[in-house]
């Protein structure tokens, strides 16, 4: 990892999470699958929205776009458009991905473009103090739920399913190594991929909800993970309250960069 | 075999204590990282892979 962090990080580290927090995992999770593709660094633009989550693209040596709260797909698909030899990664979280950002989620998952998105999941807004997100489990505290919520959560995999993602993976902070994994199929996928990234942020989801400190989330996350594999084999009582980590879905579908150029193609020889 | 820490980037959460195996791992006084007993290291790398600061690095040799 010091090697990695010597080519792919800019020299601004000790970076602003606070301690425990999962962000520098997922980071360097995504670091080790761009390392082990090895893919050109000047060629691989990493764009974000705004949250905590968002500003880990600051501190990556690659040319970045630290955009606006909920744009960051927006933005992607303008940088993928215009040049599509480009390997287009965008960071968001669960409130920049699916609250204000949830539009443009849904809409970029259905033209499936190839992006890879990676969505930093700690079930809460935490830059801004700890509101509840589409992603806070029922019943959850949170300052803006002092009480618990009442709403059910997006099952974030699942929607990106149905609005027509090709590949769709899962994997936790704790199961560090195999985040590398699921990223790097993402990024090879030919269309568009979104990882939902399970992760800790102990200061505000973790306090409010009494989850322990970063360790214990951690625990929690290696305790309720099961592989793909392995849930086949469990009843559904067996995988109440569990979630499944690793490649959940994915198929096939016309990329829409390649559908564009047929467009400019047919375009530029007259046809209508 | 070799560890190296980075008290400056470490933030003492316990993250590499908790998870270390063999009990390698401890906090100092002032709450940052210190290594208690590195001849029972097995290299994992358990403690570099999940340290969300990046204090700590294991080299095998
Ligand atoms: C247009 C706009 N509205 C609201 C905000 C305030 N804001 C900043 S980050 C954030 C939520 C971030 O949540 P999430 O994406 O889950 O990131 P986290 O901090 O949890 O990693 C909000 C509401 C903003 N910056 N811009
Ligand atoms: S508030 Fe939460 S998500 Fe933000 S840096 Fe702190 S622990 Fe991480
Ligand atoms: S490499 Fe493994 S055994 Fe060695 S200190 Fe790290 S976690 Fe402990
Ligand atoms: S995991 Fe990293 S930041 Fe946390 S105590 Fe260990 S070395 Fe320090
Ligand atoms: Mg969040």
């Amino acid at each position: 990892m010091e090697k990695l962090i010597e080519k792919y990080y800019r020299p601004r580290l000790p970076h602003i999470w606070c301690p425990g927090c999962g962000n520098g995992i997922v980071t360097s999770s995504i670091i080790k699958a761009i390392d082990k593709l090895g893919l050109d660094q000047d060629k691989t633009v990493i764009v974000s929205g705004i949250g905590c989550s968002s500003r880990a693209s600051g501190y990556l040596n690659f040319d970045t776009v630290h955009s606006l709260h909920g744009r960051a797909l927006p933005v992607a698909t303008g940088i993928k458009l215009a040049d599509p030899e480009l390997n287009v990664i965008v960071i968001t979280g669960d409130g920049d991905g699916t609250a204000i950002g949830g539009n443009h989620f849904i809409h970029t998952a259905r033209r499936n473009i190839n992006l890879t998105v990676i969505l930093f999941n700690n079930n809460i807004y935490g830059m801004t103090g700890g509101q509840y997100s589409p992603l806070t489990p029922t019943d959850s505290k949170a300052t803006t739920a002092p009480y618990g919520t009442l709403e059910r959560a997006f099952d974030i995999a699942e929607l990106a399913k149905a609005a027509g993602a090709t590949y769709v993976a899962r994997g936790t902070a704790f199961h560090a190594n195999m985040l590398v994994d699921v990223i790097a199929k993402g990024i090879s996928h030919d269309g568009f991929s979104l990882i939902e990234a399970v992760t800790q942020c102990p200061i505000y989801f973790g306090r409010q909800n009494k989850k322990g400190d970063a360790s214990a989330m951690l625990k929690t996350q290696r305790d309720n993970a099961v592989t793909v594999e392995a849930a086949k084999k469990l009843s559904p009582e067996q995988l109440e309250g569990k979630f499944k980590i690793g490649v959940l879905h994915q198929s096939e579908a016309p990329e829409y960069t390649k559908q564009y150029q047929g467009i400019i193609d047919r375009a530029q020889k007259g046809a209508k | 075999m070799a560890i190296k820490t980075i008290g400056k980037h470490c933030k003492g959460c316990g993250v590499c204590v908790t998870f270390c195996p063999k009990q390698v791992l401890g906090l100092d006084a002032l709450g940052k990282i210190t290594i208690v007993d590195e001849t029972k290291c097995i290299t994992c790398k358990q403690c570099e892979m999940r340290c969300p600061d990046y204090a700590i690095f294991v080299e095998k040799k």
